[in-house]
């Protein structure tokens, strides 16, 4: 890398860190860049934030749900209230992009809701591209970016099953936004399919009836005690169209974003999300085989989660090392 | 045979869809076609007046005046009916959203002629339940909308008894892609869902219900397939007799009679050779006009050259002329229904009710009409009829004389002339305006209005009937635009969904498009990520069709596609291509003010440093203007003439090459 790219970089990560607009655009373009000077120029951008931040800044927020559930709804609504409370909002909507063309349909959600004129909201598409079990593959390090920016990020994603895993693993906070009236929820928090979230959102409490008996079959089916610990999960009615309820959300949000700091939990958390993407993305390319070469699985998080890593260039080393292996064992 | 033995129905009511530039301008206009025949009016408002702005607000730049006249207050009522006797007159206007206000506004205007209320005549539009789906002209979310359209039906029942309060309109349903089933469908449907709300309402005592069914009247399209359509018409009578008579017990077949206008289509309208359009308007008003049973009550003809630009006084003439020839010079409203008892006809009538009804039924099953709206579920329905009859006409399977056969034609001399065949609407006419309604508000006595605004707040938040404090407004001076501000406010707005879906419509995987996807899949690869466009509807222009169709052949192009819907402030646009990161940015205008939206675009995009996106413009844009856009720095601009749109994708996608230097421009 020559220097002179190095220090645009450098300044790159400074403007992003000032919250410029322009400055966070060319970043996420540039992580979204897959040719091989964009990766490394990547990678030097994340270092650069890395370095540069706390990295337990800002809160991660994951919302996810079946669709229809009023997703996208439910978070305008939140980030009117965010807004209102002086937070600074960077958004990444994720969507399913198509299979066989490739393309996809982005954006048809959010970002009318919010103000054209309020700099304090950023709102990033993302197409699944058929990877990483619906959760695009750059939606941690751009979350990364953002971090950098914005008190707040939020991954908005469609899905049931495999996709709340994903995001699990990848926020400070998960919230699951279910479907008043469908069973589904219900049965797959049961089934634990559903990875148990951080707080359960019933929406649409304006529907009434149906939406409160939803709300009710929720709270008799889960385990209040979250598996990681000292967090009580809440089941909260919210309507994102009479706006009731979102105060509430965004207080409980905040609480348990409290409770991962006071607990000492962020750093380690955030951590562990970085080696579950390592690991994933290792595993992705080059399978179980890569992965046992490299120790296993098992090995592997540990290692990845002991100490504060450089997320791309250390991805990019150990990925650097199996293909001269491979290289190496068919010579 | 002798003339004046032979008896003949009376002609139906004939109008022109008219108004432009200001109320002045519009009123002589309306003057000059009642003098030439026509024996109604209908009143063309523009995208500011229909979606609740004044001329003076930011989102209105560009469009006063544009596609019709803009009313603000009062005074510009008055102005537009000067001479115009409302006690004799038949005025129709298409207008929904702001329909309460507008009517209010007619009805000041009345009293001030000295008209009694009870004596109006005309038509109030007033079905935005369709501009969720088609046009895009609502303002706030459905159940609201719902609620004013029943307290203008409810209203007029009770005092203005000859008025036609809601005219149901499957025209726009047929404009974003409805096949006829999904015409019927869909119309019965809303008027369901209405009929329902005003019986819900309360307002209006159970035995006086059939009164209202008896008003609901509707407005319907008609396309060049006229034998389908003519036994669509007569589907739509026998449908809804039968469904006012079973669900509201309407007893007196008078007010179960199937009362329709029509406008004749204006998506089968060409660019390309643009007089044949004559001929298909002709064909399309036979089929409204040939089966005595389902004949429309009154009628509107387009222009020939509605896709080049606005038509002028002189194409808006010979549609009317069109009609006089049909209904005067021709024996056809000398005999009963020329249909009755044709076997084929029969057959074709009961094929379509017969899918009708099942649509219907599945619109019931989703939760009903409106239940229908708010999922998306009818928006998408629609998309994907339309994406079906674009593939056909790309691959030929669908013949359009002059565009995908028949292309080679003699220079025109229609459009040879200096102004090009169209209309231009004067640059003045927008600063005129505001400059009027400045002056207006300035002589009005604020506290009078401030207590009609107050008197409307409360009714609104009351939910007693929107009417009388509506009308008490337009007495005291308010504008259009505090109208519909002091209901934003209780209401709040709404986003329609796009109606576009993520998965592949899998229709016209040709080998064209085919080739398309690998050139978009490699340069993606070239410049390192999918290659993404964000699709932008700026203005108040709600046709949204275009950008709709554009973006699902973008995503079957393995484009990944931005498409916020309509509505949209260039600063918006610009901010939501930078955040994005789109290679393209790909405008869709359809009312006109193309050159104002996309100057205002430009300078967006410089403010936030992202002036290197390069610009592609689709619409109803005259050539004049095209090459004006083009040197503006615009990449291409498309329009209905392109109906390749393989080719579309094509030229962007080398667009995007040069704009990333893979490709020289040459």
């Amino acid at each position: 890398m020559h220097p002179p790219e190095t220090n645009a970089i450098a300044a790159l990560a400074t403007a992003i860190g000032r919250g410029e607009r322009a400055a966070l655009a060319e970043a996420l373009n540039l992580l979204d860049d897959r040719r091989t000077s964009a990766r490394d120029q990547a990678a030097i951008l994340l270092s650069h934030l890395q370095h540069a931040g706390d990295s337990t800044k800002g809160q991660l927020i994951g919302i996810t749900g079946p669709p229809g559930a009023g997703k996208s709804t439910l978070s305008a609504a939140l980030i009117t209230v965010w807004r209102q409370r002086q937070l600074r909002v960077g958004v990444l909507a994720v969507d399913p992009s198509s299979p066989i063309s490739g393309g996809a349909l982005l954006g048809d959600r959010l970002r009318l809701q919010t103000s054209a004129e309020d700099d304090g909201v950023f709102v990033r598409s993302l197409a699944s591209r058929g990877q990483f079990g619906g959760l695009s593959a750059e939606v941690w390090p751009m979350s990364l970016v953002m971090l950098a920016a914005f008190d707040i990020v939020l991954i908005e994603t469609v899905g049931v099953g495999q996709r709340e895993v994903d995001i699990s693993r990848m926020c400070d906070t998960t919230c699951y936004v279910a479907q008043p009236g469908s069973g589904d929820s219900v049965q797959f928090l049961k089934a634990g399919i559903l990875e148990v979230p951080h707080i359960l959102v019933v929406n649409k409490a304006d529907m009434g009836a149906v939406a409160r008996r939803t709300l009710n079959e929720l709270d008799a089916a889960l385990h209040r005690e979250h598996p990681d610990g000292r967090w009580q999960v809440p089941v909260l009615a919210t309507s994102a169209t009479n706006h009731s309820g979102i105060e509430a959300l965004a207080d409980v949000m905040a609480q348990h974003y409290n409770a991962l700091k006071s607990q000492d939990q962020l750093a380690a958390r955030r951590r562990s999300y970085q080696a579950y993407w390592i690991h994933k993305r290792l595993h992705e390319e080059f399978g179980s085989f890569g992965i046992e070469q490299l120790g296993g699985e098992h090995a592997l998080l540990a290692q990845l989660q002991t100490q504060d890593l450089n997320l791309l260039e250390h991805y990019e080393a150990l990925r650097q090392g199996l293909y001269h292996r491979r290289v190496g064992n068919s010579a | 045979m002798s003339q004046e033995t032979v008896k003949r129905d009376p002609p139906w009511l004939m109008r022109t869809y008219s108004g432009h530039s200001s109320a002045r301008a519009s009123n002589e206009l309306y003057r000059t076609n009642l003098s030439r025949g026509q024996t109604g009016l209908s009143v063309a408002f523009d995208l500011p007046t229909q979606t609740g702005y004044d001329s003076d607000h930011p989102l209105a730049r560009g469009e006063v005046g544009k596609v019709g006249v803009p009313i603000n207050h009062i005074g510009d009522m008055e102005a537009l009916f000067d001479q115009i006797p409302l006690g004799q007159m038949n005025t129709s206007m298409t207008i929904n959203a702001t329909a309460p206000w507008l009517l209010a506004l007619y009805v000041v205007v009345a009293e001030r002629q000295g008209v009694d209320p009870a004596q109006l005549q005309g038509t109030t539009q007033n079905d935005v339940l369709k501009e969720y789906l088609s046009r895009g002209t609502y303002i706030f979310p459905p159940a609201p909308s719902v609620r004013m359209t029943t307290d203008l039906i409810a209203y007029t029942v009770e005092q203005l008894p000859k008025w036609n309060p809601t005219n149901i309109c499957s025209y726009h349903l047929q404009e974003a892609g409805a096949t006829p089933t999904q015409e019927l469908a869909y119309a019965l449907c809303t008027a369901i869902a209405i009929l329902d709300a005003v019986q819900a309402s309360g307002q209006i005592p159970p035995e006086r219900f059939a009164d209202v069914v008896g008003r609901i009247s509707f407005f319907v399209n008609a396309g060049i397939r006229f034998v389908e359509e003519t036994c669509k018409l007569r589907a739509f009578g026998r449908m809804w007799d039968a469904l006012v008579q079973q669900r509201y017990a309407v007893q007196n077949p008078k007010q179960r009679l199937f009362r329709y206008g029509v406008q004749v289509n204006s998506l089968g309208l060409t660019e390309s050779q643009p007089e044949n359009n004559v001929q298909r308007i002709v064909l399309e008003m036979l089929a409204v006009t040939l089966s005595k049973s389902a004949r429309a009550r009154a009628i509107q003809l387009p222009a020939w050259n509605e896709a080049l630009g606005l038509p002028r006084p002189w194409d808006q003439q010979w549609a009317l002329r069109m009609q006089q020839v049909l209904a005067l010079e021709t024996d056809l409203l000398e005999y009963g229904d020329l249909l009755d008892g044709s076997p084929v006809v029969e057959a074709k009538v009961q094929e379509l009710i017969a899918g009708a009804e099942a649509e219907m039924a599945r619109v019931e099953a989703h939760g009903g009409m409106v239940a229908c709206i708010e999922n998306g579920y009818v928006k998408r329905e629609l998309v994907q009829s339309h994406t079906r009859r674009l593939r056909n006409i790309e691959s030929g399977a669908l013949h359009i004389v002059g565009v995908n056969c028949y292309q080679e034609t003699a220079e025109s001399p229609l459009t040879a002339g200096s102004e090009s065949g169209i209309m231009q609407v004067d640059a003045q006419a927008e600063r005129e305006q505001i400059a009027a309604l400045q002056a207006f508000r300035a002589k009005r006595q604020r506290s009078a209005v401030d207590a009609a605004l107050a008197q409307l707040h409360a009714a609104a938040t009351s939910g007693s009937n929107i009417m009388p404090s509506s009308i008490a407004c337009a007495r005291a001076g308010v504008t259009t635009g505090e109208w519909s501000e002091a209901l934003r406010q209780v209401f709040g707005e709404y986003r329609a969904p796009t109606g576009v879906d993520a998965s592949p419509s899998g229709l016209g995987d040709s080998a064209a498009l085919l080739a398309v996807r690998e050139r978009v899949r490699r340069t993606g690869e070239e410049l390192g990520r999918p290659l993404r466009l964000l699709i932008g509807k700026p203005g108040l222009d709600g046709h949204s069709n275009g950008a709709e169709q554009i973006a699902v052949k973008g995503r079957d192009a393995g484009f990944e596609i931005v498409y916020e819907g309509i509505r949209l402030t260039p600063a918006r646009i610009a901010r939501a291509a930078q955040e994005e990161g789109a290679h393209l940015i790909g405008l869709s205008v359809l009312s006109g003010s193309h050159m104002e939206l996309v100057e205002d675009i430009f300078q967006e995009l410089k403010k936030i440093g992202a002036a290197d996106i390069p610009l592609v413009i689709g619409g109803i844009i005259p050539e004049e203007d095209a090459r004006r856009l083009q040197d503006s720095g615009v990449k291409a601009v498309f329009t209905p003439k392109d109906v390749d749109m393989n080719a579309i994708m094509d030229a962007m996608v080398t667009i995007i090459r040069q704009a990333n230097t893979l490709e020289s421009s040459t």
